[in-house]
């Protein structure tokens, strides 16, 4: 074992995993993390706390990470490039190994300019895939980036981002190739909606051997409503939604979307069980994790294997 | 070159308001390059004030003088009668040149006009791009001679993030997607295979993260 987190030995195990997310608060109230944390217990395997998400500032995902540890959860800690250079990351992570947070996810994080600070100065010391270089070196070399002794290195099982759907396309299997070399453990990727693009992705990862080598999780989030999937379709860079998706959503009336955006999410989730390559789902119901329960439960998830 | 940019009416009033004769020194080489602070530049803007601050009921006399380069000794001293001659000195010039003349200078006042902006190129008219924030340790032989640091908004070493789109930065979709450049010119030089190496993390130390930077010549030290 790498790590020894739970995630980890699901995957190792063979067991389709779930990953679920949690946003932490524009505010310095711990009961919020404890009542969203409540939602996820037992639903899901490991749960990403987002690092400042779209760039707005929020609790830091270190103390959210900590609390979730707290309320006996696991935690995936997510950490961007955007904001701290190589020393805080380092010490972040030897802090969050102490804190007893196993799993990392590393990010490149959305640019300054959408978030709350447009003022900002971007960091970027570093980028995402040299984070994964860095967080691998400091576990399995017990080195720093500049080659010296950890006394107790940390030993995190490591995380990568993914976006099958990220022009230019021919290039995206190759990243993804790049990231597992830089020792990516897993990979969680983008939300899914074009599946018809995912198993081009998926096979052409298969084809080189890549999911031999790493842990494949297909990223879903389920629709809230038909304004939500227009205005991912539009407005959010990265991101792919088909036209079917919508044409769903417009086919039933207005308080019925939701529904239907929670059973689109749950056959992707049941494609995805058969499909070679995936190992799990991370499934990222938005502000939404109250509902988390009936998804993984109508996608016949549960019970989460104990390991 | 260096491109700037000529600050608002309105704030150079404001900067040059507690000064009755003032230099406007005009800089010939990239600002002129630019239209920024030549001497078409010198002149129109020298035309604007005396206007502007007829106007508001205040007496200024504007002397105007543009040399060859502000950031070069030999041709600042061609400007020494006129700084010493005024009160205060509105350079036209970039922040170096700007510097430049307040090292030599030290009585007088010198105050910028410009918004020094990046080192670019006139891409087409009307439209400059920045291509190169001078981090003092050039790699464009491995990119295919378009730079990540200086043309992805968040400097990416080893590949697009997930939101290169139609070309286009996430950031903004009026900005080339640096990435989608390199691939593109790699694969037609056949030279794609560059990407797959994995690229370590930058020593930042040459570039102005290491605080401010100098070079010395030996060999040209008398």
């Amino acid at each position: 074992m790498k790590s020894g987190s739970n995630l980890e030995k699901i995957l190792a195990e063979g067991k389709f995993a779930v990953t679920g997310e949690l946003g932490p608060p524009r505010g310095a109230n711990a009961g919020t993390i404890k009542d969203k944390a409540q939602h996820l217990k037992g639903m899901v395997d490991s749960v990403n706390i987002t690092d400042n998400q779209t760039a707005v500032v929020r609790m830091s995902s270190m103390a959210a990470s900590t609390l979730l540890v707290k309320e006996g959860m696991e935690p995936n800690y997510q950490m961007v490039c955007r904001d701290r250079n190589r020393i805080a990351m380092q010490s972040d992570i030897l802090g969050a190994y102490a804190l007893g947070i196993r799993n990392m996810l590393c990010l490149s994080g959305d640019h300054q300019l959408f978030g709350d600070h447009p003022k900002s100065r971007k960091v970027f010391d570093i980028d995402s895939i040299q984070l994964v270089s860095m967080v691998k070196k400091m576990r399995d070399e017990g080195k720093f980036l500049n080659g010296e002794e950890i006394a107790d290195p940390p030993r995190m099982f490591i995380g990568a981002a993914a976006n099958p759907f990220g022009e230019p396309y021919e290039f995206r299997v190759h990243r993804l190739a790049k990231k597992i070399e830089a020792g990516a453990d897993f990979i969680q990727t983008q939300c899914i909606y074009n599946m018809e693009r995912f198993r081009e992705w998926i096979k052409q990862a298969n084809d080189m051997g890549l999911t031999e080598k790493v842990y494949i999780l297909a990223g879903v989030t389920p629709m809230k409503a038909l304004g939500m999937a227009r205005y991912m379709q539009k407005n959010v860079p990265g991101m792919d939604v088909p036209d079917w998706v919508i044409k769903r959503l417009q086919g039933v009336e207005k308080k019925k979307q939701a529904g239907e955006g929670i059973a689109i999410c749950c056959e992707q989730i049941e494609e995805f069980r058969e499909m070679k390559g995936v190992a799990g789902v991370h499934l990222m119901a938005i502000e939404w994790e109250h509902r988390v329960p009936e998804i993984v439960e109508k996608a016949g998830l549960l019970p989460r294997p104990t390991v | 070159m260096i491109v700037g940019n000529q600050k608002s009416l309105a704030e150079i009033k404001e900067i040059v308001a507690p000064y009755k004769n003032l230099l406007i020194l005009g800089c010939g080489t990239c600002v002129k390059t630019c239209f920024a602070g030549g001497e078409d530049e010198v002149a129109t803007l020298s035309s604007a004030l005396r206007l502007g601050f007829k106007k508001d009921g205040k007496e200024i006399l504007i002397q105007e003088l543009t040399i060859e380069r502000q950031c070069e000794d030999e041709f600042i001293q061609e400007a020494a009668e006129n700084i010493n001659s005024n009160d205060a000195v509105l350079s036209l010039a970039c922040g170096a040149g700007v510097q430049a003349i307040a090292k030599r200078f030290k009585s007088v006042p010198v105050m910028p006009g410009l918004n020094t902006t990046f080192i670019g190129i006139l891409e087409k008219q009307g439209l400059f791009t920045e291509e190169c924030v001078g981090c003092g340790d050039c790699r464009l032989a491995q990119f295919g001679s378009v730079c990540p640091i200086a043309r992805c908004s968040k400097k990416l070493l080893n590949g697009p993030c997930g939101g290169s789109k139609n070309g286009s930065c996430e950031v903004d979709a009026e900005t080339d997607c640096a990435w989608q450049l390199i691939i593109d010119r790699l694969k037609a030089l056949g030279q794609l295979n560059n990407l797959k190496a994995y690229v370590q993390p930058k020593d930042w130390r040459s570039s102005n993260a290491g605080g401010p930077r100098k070079l010395v010549r030996e060999d040209h030290i008398i």
